[in-house]
Parts: C-alpha cells; structure tokens; sequence
C-alpha cells in the first residue's frame, strides 16, 4: 500500500430485488478483499441453501437478529483497498421504510452507487434516492443499471434510463452523476470490463471510483474552526499554555491570520498552529489541530474562529432548515429539543412547520407532526445563538442534529437554508 | 519554502491522516463532553494506536482521563509488561483491575481453569464502570473485525446492564456524535471503528509504535489442535498423544492466552508484518480467535451481553 492512498466514502442504495448485495459481494471479491474463511462460510450457506453457485450477496449477511427476522436492520460499514484508494462503503438496507438510515449513511459520505434494475428502468425508489441523496448533498452520484445480462446487454435499453434519469437528476440539482451498465451477477463492468458490453466506453465501476475527483468536496475557501476542547496543562514549562484545539472544517489558516471568534465578535491573530508532531506554518480542513492566540480572550468550547476578511457566517437565534425525523416518536411541536450543531448545544424550539415533502412525488403537503422517516422544512428558534453556513456551502457547519432530552435519543437531522 | 511544504503536505493528505484527524476529532468530544471517561487499554496493538492518537489529542496536557485495563489473567506476559512500559513512559494512571477480583466476590464462577476468560471480562468490566462510575469508555474496536462490530455505532450506547441492542441504536449523522447519557448508563466510544487491520499496522510503523514483541515472528512451542496451532504455556499443556513442536509463528491478535492462536510467519518487522497482511487470505479474527469460531454469532451475543 502506497502512502498517499486517498479514503473515499460512498454509498450503496437500491433494493435487495435490484442485486446490490449480489454488487457489494462482486465488488468486494474480485478486488480480491475477500478472505478465504469468509468465501468458505459463505459457500456452506450457499450449498445448505441448494444454490448452484455460491452466492455472493451472503457476504453482506448480518446479525442473528436480522437473518431471524429476514431484514437488513442497519447500516454496516465495509472496508476494501486497491492501491489507489482506500473505500468505506456504507451499506443501507433499501426497505421504503429505511429513510433514515441512508440519511444517516449519505451525511459522510463522498458519493453514493444508485442501482437501477435494467429491466424496470427508473423507478420510484430510484427517485427517493436520488431526492435524498441531494438532501443530503453527496457530491458524486452513480448509476448503476444492473442486470444487462436480463436485457442482451442492450445499449438501447441503458441509454433509455440515463436519458430518463439525466432529466430527474437535473431537476434534483443533482451535478456529478456518472451511468455506468453492469452486470453484479457476471461481474461485468463492477471491477472488470467483462466481454459483454463492448460498446460502453466509459469507466468500470471499480475504476470510476478511484478516480473520481473528491479533493473539493470539502469547503475548501472559507476557514471554520469549532473549539472542541481548551488545552491547559497548567504545568511546567506549559504554565501559561492556552491552546483551542479542534478540527478544522472548512478553509486553512495559517500562523499571522487575523481571526474573529463568534459569536462575541472579537478579533486577534494566530500565533501558533500546535500539534502532537511540531508545528505547521499552515494548516487546512480536515486536520484537528490545537491554536495559540495572540491575545488572551475569554473562549469556550462552542465558539468558532473563522477568518476576518473572508466570508463570515451567520450568527443567529433563529433560522430554516430541512429536516429529517428519524425517531419512532413523533416530533411535538410544542416541546423543547435540543440542537447540537457543529460543538455547542442548545436549547430549541419548532417555531414553524411549515411542510412535510413526499419523497416519493416530491409533493409538499401541510404537516402538524413529523413521524419517522419524514422529510420536512422547519423553521427553529434557539436559546443562544448558532454559527453557521448554509448547509450548500458547507456541510459541517450547517448540519445540525436534534436530541430529545427526556430520553437523549437522536430523533432528527437538519439541514440549515 | 515552507508553503510549497505545505502545499505539498495538502495534496498528499492520505487515507492514514484522515483517519487520524477522525479518530482525534472523536477522542476530543469525549473529553469535552463526558464527565467521567476512561480509556481501555490492554497493551494489544490496537489500544497503543489508541495511546498514540491521545497524545496527538490532548499533548502539551495530561490525558484528561485514566487508562483501564480488565485483566482476565490470561494474558500474554509480554503484553502486560508492554503495558506497563507505555503508562509509565506516558507519565499517565493506570488502573487495573482482575478477573480475580470478580471471583473473590463470587460475581464470576470458573468452572474450567483451562477455558477462555473472554466471556467473563464483561462482568469485571461492568464491575469496574460502577467502582468509578465511568460514564463513557473508549476502546479499539475495529469496524472490520467482525460483522457485529460493522453495525456498530461510534459512540456506542449502553444500558444499566451494559447492553448493547443493535436494533435500537441511535443514529450518528456527519460527525455530530450524540455523547448523552443518563446516570448509571455509559456510552463505549471507538475511535477507531474506520481503520482495518492494514491501516494500524501501517499507523504502527509510521508513528514507530513500540509494541509487544510477540507480534514479531519468533520460535514456540505450540500444539495442533482441531487445526488451530495453540501456544504451549502454563494454562495449556499438552494432551496424551499431543506433541510439542517448536514452530516460528506471530500473533495477529493478542488475547487469552488459552484461546489465542499465532500464524506462522517469519515476518520480523513492521515493514514484513505489512507485506503479509496486504497478501493473507484469512481474516484476523479467523485465524486467531478460537472463540469466534464457536458460532457464527458469538461476538454479537458478547456484545449484548455487556462485552466490549
């Protein structure tokens, strides 16, 4: 493995009937990540099962609980490498009531495999991820129009469905989307090109994943900077330390910067750029390092630096945001949550609902609770002030999750615009 | 000049430096917002990685909380002279507490001196959650381990019991971690939960991680057993008919000393240990862990059970 090797983040969506398994397993095995002992395992069930072939969709197979039940209850996060990249796959179950979790799987991830079934064609569900993927800003879509061996390996046929699916896809503001026709049960065009779609000229599955571009899909401009936790040995030689450690999100900043603290509005400049390994002249998103100031201010954990003369946030008790009600209980309109966005938490009220979307006719619709799985535009009031972006410009810092503090379940996630 | 260093630095930030910046990031959050943490550490190659990545967390400070270590007893004595070698060089508390101690209580009955302890660490370590009232622990559980640990949240919430239910997890968006908790419930965090087996040998030898020297390829006396080589020690002896042979092997994975099997290698650096990792075929667990292979959902019921 080399030592620049990238980490990339995507996505699988699509129903058990569309192969994704079966995608996820060919995918996985022949970039020969697969162990002996799992290929073992998996070919007993398979024979146990009186399959002709052993079947590769076993290896995405889950807990006790859910193979009594029958279901994919979770995401599961997966691991395999090529000497290019490192891949994260986050695994979500494509059942209509699974919103949340691809929800949850799609906030870290760089791009998201959208799997068509060939014979089908575009169907509601694609829709409903596709709208979801845009909800939550993945910056890369695929689609994956499985199952040509069912359709000759027509290029008519997948030219149809990219044809349809470009015009969705525009609709949804949806940029970076790449067709790809394949085949998970032959393994054509998942990591090798196979023999039977000779005339499809773009990348493999595999391929387009270690290289599609994913250095800008942080913010690269503007610098934010949460303050996670107050470094302060109180000892020896560090007496008088006084460092603001966390991660940048945004930007970089480098010693000298002239920065503002939110929300106070206090300016000072960067003195030191500390880390475990020396210091650094210059540091950037998506580093966790630890700053000395130039000025002894009163900071705090939930403050965010960002650059003077760039583009600041906005700082504000009260904004919009779309959001998705993950929890069994339903939102109550009246009741006090509490927000955690970026590293401060607040205290929060529902000041507005104003609709609920139907993920799968993009209808609007008017709304007195939000019930699990619901996709809606609220407007929120909080206790202190937030610091954010909109969720557009950057994702880390206008991303917000609600917690219900009689139970501290997570039971929404929002998207400030 | 140092800006083109640094320009340099920004384009080659890889997969490894990602996953540090991550498991930092967690590391804070537990500080910022736990009362009472702890840090599990067992002198295993995972939990130095862990050991490194607080230091880059919290240096020029102490670590803001105390290292725990749940002995079964069953340990390999390298390791546990590895982990008192760390805390010491660490200046940081180190804080240990027996599976003994569980039975001198009469929390925990051994039938069989000879039988893994593992399944028996969840009551000692719940034990010792309660002797400290630790709202939160931090551990080196690794997501590709095991496909319970794949469904596995970050920050992972337990019950009084210490169970874990994996149908009724709570959902962890971005890197937004819900920390919360009510008294005498705990959350285990695994900051870690990214990286594979490759990514900690590679942070090992980046970071030139001291670590017991049983990971390294050396001669033992093992037997063959049921077609797992098993390390000969005062806890395993041979059966009738059992031959002792001496073979060069490494552990993958260091555990019970009853139920921790070594491959045999003769990789004797880090460099080596890397080759043969990027080109084995069998997985860590399996081919190390005798008490994984017992069921196909054994970690998951130890999980349940309250287990790490």
């Amino acid at each position: 493995m080399s030592n620049t090797t990238q980490l990339l983040r995507f996505i699988t969506a699509g129903s058990v009937d569309d192969g994704k398994s079966t995608l996820i397993g060919r995918l996985l095995h022949d970039s020969k990540s697969i162990f002996e002992d799992q290929f073992s395992a998996i070919s007993k069930t398979s024979e146990k099962r009186g399959m002709a072939a052993v079947d590769l969709s076993l290896l995405t197979d889950g807990l006790q609980a859910e193979r009594e039940q029958g279901i994919t209850i979770d995401v599961a996060y997966r691991y395999f490498a090529t000497p290019k990249r490192k891949f994260i796959i986050g695994d979500t179950p494509g059942h209509e009531q699974y919103t949340r979790n691809m929800v949850t799987a799609a906030s870290t991830a760089n791009l998201v495999v959208i799997l068509v079934d060939a014979r089908k064609g575009v169907l509601t569900q694609t829709r409903r991820h596709s709208f979801l993927a845009s909800l939550v800003g993945v910056p890369h879509v695929v689609l994956a129009v499985n199952k040509m061996d069912m359709v000759d390996y027509s290029q008519a046929r997948f030219n149809e469905i990219v044809a349809e699916y470009k015009v969705f896809a525009a609709q949804l503001g949806l940029h970076d989307v790449h067709c790809i026709p394949l085949s998970a049960l032959n393994g054509d065009m998942v990591v090798d090109r196979g023999v039977n779609l000779g005339w499809y000229t773009g990348p493999a599955l595999l391929e387009l994943l270690e290289k599609v571009e994913i250095d800008h899909d942080v913010n690269t401009s503007d610098f934010r900077f949460p303050v996670q936790w107050v470094c302060r040995p109180q000892t020896g030689e560090y007496h008088d330390f006084r460092g603001f450690a966390g991660r940048i999100e945004a930007g970089e900043v480098s010693v000298g910067d002239e920065i503002t603290i939110l929300p106070s509005g206090r300016t000072t400049t960067v003195k030191e750029i500390v880390t475990f390994d020396g210091k650094l002249q210059t540091a950037f998103a998506p580093q966790s390092v630890t700053l000395t100031l130039a000025d002894e201010i009163d900071i705090s954990r939930g403050d965010m630096f960002v650059k003077t003369d760039a583009h600041v946030p906005k700082v504000e008790k009260e904004f919009e945001a779309t959001l998705c009600w993950l929890s069994e209980t339903p939102l109550e309109k009246h009741r006090k949550y509490l927000v955690k966005h970026t590293t401060r938490t607040a205290k929060a009220l529902f000041s507005r609902l104003d609709y609920r979307v139907d993920v799968n006719t993009l209808e609007q619709h008017a709304a007195e609770k939000l019930h699990m799985n619901d996709i809606a535009r609220v407007a929120i009031k909080t206790q202190q002030p937030l610091v954010f972006d909109s969720y557009e410009i950057d994702r880390a810092t206008g991303s917000f999750i609600v917690i219900d503090e009689a139970t501290n379940n997570t039971v929404a996630a929002g998207m400030i615009a | 000049m140092k800006l083109v260093e640094d320009n340099l630095r920004k384009h080659t930030f890889t997969h490894l430096d990602a996953l540090e910046s991550e498991s930092i990031h967690i590391m804070r959050e537990v500080a910022a917002e736990c009362k009472n943490p702890a840090l599990l550490f067992s002198g295993g190659k995972d939990s130095i990685v862990m050991l490194r990545l607080a230091e880059k967390a919290f240096r020029p400070a102490r670590f803001p909380f105390p290292l725990v270590h749940i002995d079964t007893e069953h340990n390999f004595p390298e390791v546990i002279e590895c982990r008192d070698k760390l805390a010491r060089d660490l200046g940081e508390r180190l804080i240990v507490r027996s599976l003994e101690d569980s039975i001198a209580r009469g929390s925990i009955v051994i039938k069989d001196e000879s039988k893994p302890r593992n399944p028996f660490q969840s009551v000692t370590l719940l034990e010792t959650i309660a002797e400290f009232g630790f709202d939160a622990c931090l551990g080196g559980a690794r997501r590709d381990e095991e496909k319970a640990r794949a469904k596995e949240r970050i920050f992972s919430f337990r019950d009084e019991f210490g169970q874990w239910d994996p149908k009724n997890q709570r959902p962890e968006l971005w890197d937004t971690y819900n920390t919360r908790v009510h008294a005498g419930e705990n959350i285990r965090v695994f900051p870690i939960s990214n990286w594979t087996e490759m990514d900690i040998w590679e942070y090992i030898g980046r970071e030139k991680l001291h670590i017991p020297n049983i990971y390294f390829a050396h001669e033992r006396e093992v037997i063959r057993r049921s077609g797992n080589v098993i390390p000969v020690s005062h806890l395993v002896q041979p059966k009738p008919g059992e031959k002792v042979e001496i073979a060069t092997v490494r552990f993958r994975t260091v555990g019970d000393m009853t139920c921790t099997a070594p491959v045999e290698s003769t990789a004797r650096t880090v460099e080596e240990i890397i080759e043969e990792t990027a080109t084995t075929r069998i997985t860590e667990r399996g081919a190390t862990r005798m008490d994984d292979q017992t069921s196909d959902a054994s970690m998951e019921l130890r999980k349940k059970e309250g287990y790490f």
